[in-house]
C-alpha cells in the first residue's frame, strides 16, 4: 500500500533527467551533470544510489552539491538516497560536456582547454581564447580566481577581463 | 573550517594491512595532514594583507587546496581508526602535532612566504606523483586526485620566487633572506616518520630518498640557475622527531583552535 505510482516506475534515467538540472552552486548556468560529477546511478526499488565524484578536494560547495543531489532525488518521491563519492577516477574537466563548455563561454567563462595528460611539472599555464571576441591575445592576471576552479584574464584585443576555467 | 562532513571518499582496504603497517599508516597519514593544515593557516593569514588583491585571493585559494588535502588524508585515517578530523586539527596541542617545522615558522615577509610555499610544493607534487603508484589503492586513488591540483600551487610559486629574485635589489636580498633562513629546515620534509621503512617495503608510500632526489634535481635548477639564488652551504638534518617544535606552534595552534576550543559543542561554526 506504500508503494506509489511514482516509485514503482522509477529507472536510472529519470534520476539523471532530475540531475540534469542540479546547478553547481559557484556556476549556475551549469548542473552537476553537465559537469561529469555524477559517476553512477542506481536504482534499486525503493533505493537509489548516486555516485559522485568531487572536482577540487578543497571546493567549499561540495557538501551543497551532495545536498542537493539528495534533494533532488527525494523530490521524485524517494525516500532512501544514498550520495557515495568516489576518487576514481579522478574527476577531469575533459568530462564537462560540449554544450556546456558552450554555455560557460557565453557566461563569459572561458572553458577548460583539454587536460588529457598534463605532465606533473608544467610551469606554463595552457592556451585559453577570449569568451567574448575570441582572441588567444590574452594576458593571465591572476592564476587563482574567485573559486578554486578557474583564473583571472583579460584579453588584449577587446580589452575585456574575464574568467577562465582551470584544465585539470 | 571544518575539516569533517563528507561521508568518506575512500574504498575500504584496511583489512590487507598487517596491524603494525596499520598503525604506522595512521601515523604517516597524520605527520601528511598536519604539514597541509599547518601551512595552510599560515596561508590564511595573509588574507587583508597580502600586498594585492590578487594574491590575496591567491593564497587563500591555494590554503583552501591544501586543507582538501588534509581533508583526503584525515578521511583514510577515519577508515582505518574511525577518528574524527575535527578533533584531530581542533583538539590536539602543539605536542601532539606532527607537522615538520618548515610550515609553522611565523610567515615572514612575501619573499618568504612564496618561497616556503614553492619548496613545499615542489616537495608535495613530487610525493603525489610518486604516491599515484601506492600499493594501498585509497592512497593511489588520494595522490591521484590531489597531484592535479597541486600543479597550479607550484606554477604560481615558482614564478613568485623568480620575479622576486630578478625583481629589484630589495626584492633579491629579502628572497636569498628567506632561502638563508629556510634552507636548513627543508631536509626534515625528506625524514621518515618511525616505522615508514616497513610501509615503504610494502610499497605503500614512496621512498623519501628518492623523492628528494627529484626535489633537489628540480627546486635546485630553479633556484640557482634560474633565479641565480645562492644555495647555502649546509642543509642540515632532520635530527629531530615531528613531535618536535618550534616556539611558534603553541601560539599558531592558540588562534587556530580559539573559536572550536570555546564553542567545543556547536554543529556550525
Amino acid at each position: 500500500m506504500e508503494r506509489s505510482a511514482i516509485s514503482r516506475q522509477l529507472s536510472a534515467d529519470d534520476v539523471w533527467a532530475a540531475l540534469a538540472h542540479v546547478p553547481d552552486p559557484e556556476i549556475p548556468v551549469v548542473s552537476v551533470t553537465d559537469m561529469g560529477m555524477v559517476r553512477d546511478v542506481a536504482v534499486d526499488g525503493r533505493r537509489v544510489t548516486v555516485t559522485f565524484t568531487p572536482t577540487f578536494s578543497g571546493c567549499p560547495a561540495l557538501h551543497v552539491i551532495r545536498e542537493s543531489i539528495g534533494e533532488a532525488v527525494r523530490a521524485l518521491g524517494v525516500p532512501d538516497v544514498e550520495v557515495r563519492s568516489t576518487l576514481t577516477p579522478p574527476w577531469t574537466t575533459d568530462w564537462i560536456q560540449p554544450d556546456a563548455r558552450e554555455r560557460l563561454r557565453q557566461y563569459g567563462i572561458a572553458p577548460p582547454a583539454p587536460a588529457g595528460d598534463t605532465p606533473l611539472i608544467t610551469l606554463d599555464p595552457e592556451p585559453t581564447r577570449c569568451p567574448r571576441c575570441g582572441s588567444l591575445n590574452v594576458r593571465m592576471t591572476a592564476s587563482f580566481g574567485p573559486t578554486l576552479c578557474k583564473r583571472l584574464y583579460v584579453c588584449e584585443s577587446c580589452k575585456e577581463p574575464f574568467e577562465g576555467f582551470k584544465s585539470v | 573550517m571544518t575539516l569533517s562532513g563528507q561521508p568518506s571518499a575512500v574504498s575500504s582496504q584496511q583489512g590487507t594491512l598487517t596491524p603494525q603497517l596499520q598503525a604506522v599508516l595512521i601515523r604517516k597519514l597524520t605527520a601528511l595532514a598536519d604539514d597541509e593544515i599547518i601551512l595552510a593557516h599560515r596561508g590564511g593569514e595573509w588574507t587583508g594583507h597580502a600586498p594585492i588583491l590578487e594574491e590575496d585571493i591567491a593564497l587563500a585559494n591555494i590554503a583552501q587546496d591544501e586543507l582538501g588535502h588534509a581533508t583526503l588524508y584525515l578521511d583514510l585515517r577515519r577508515a582505518l581508526d574511525g577518528s574524527d578530523a575535527d578533533q584531530l586539527a581542533f583538539f590536539r596541542n602543539a605536542g601532539e602535532f606532527t607537522n615538520v617545522r618548515l610550515v609553522e615558522l611565523p610567515k615572514g615577509d612575501w619573499a618568504f612566504t612564496m618561497l616556503r610555499q614553492f619548496l613545499f610544493d615542489a616537495y608535495e607534487a613530487l610525493w603525489l606523483d610518486a604516491a599515484r603508484g601506492s600499493t594501498y589503492a585509497p592512497l593511489a586513488e588520494v595522490a591521484a586526485k590531489a597531484v592535479r591540483e597541486e600543479r597550479f600551487h607550484l606554477q604560481h610559486t615558482a614564478l613568485w620566487v623568480e620575479r622576486l629574485a630578478l625583481g629589484t635589489e630589495e626584492s633579491r636580498r629579502r628572497t636569498q633572506n628567506a632561502l638563508d633562513e629556510l634552507w636548513p629546515h627543508v631536509a626534515q620534509l625528506f625524514a621518515p616518520v618511525p616505522g615508514e621503512a616497513e610501509l615503504v617495503a610494502a610499497g605503500i608510500v614512496p621512498d623519501l630518498g628518492e623523492v628528494r632526489a627529484r626535489w633537489e634535481g628540480f627546486v635546485v635548477p630553479h633556484l640557482t640557475g634560474k633565479c641565480g639564488l645562492l644555495l647555502p652551504l649546509t642543509l642540515a638534518d632532520a635530527a629531530e622527531g615531528r613531535d618536535v617544535h618550534t616556539e611558534h606552534l603553541a601560539p599558531l595552534l592558540a588562534e587556530m583552535q580559539g573559536v572550536a576550543r570555546q564553542h567545543a559543542n556547536a554543529e556550525v561554526w
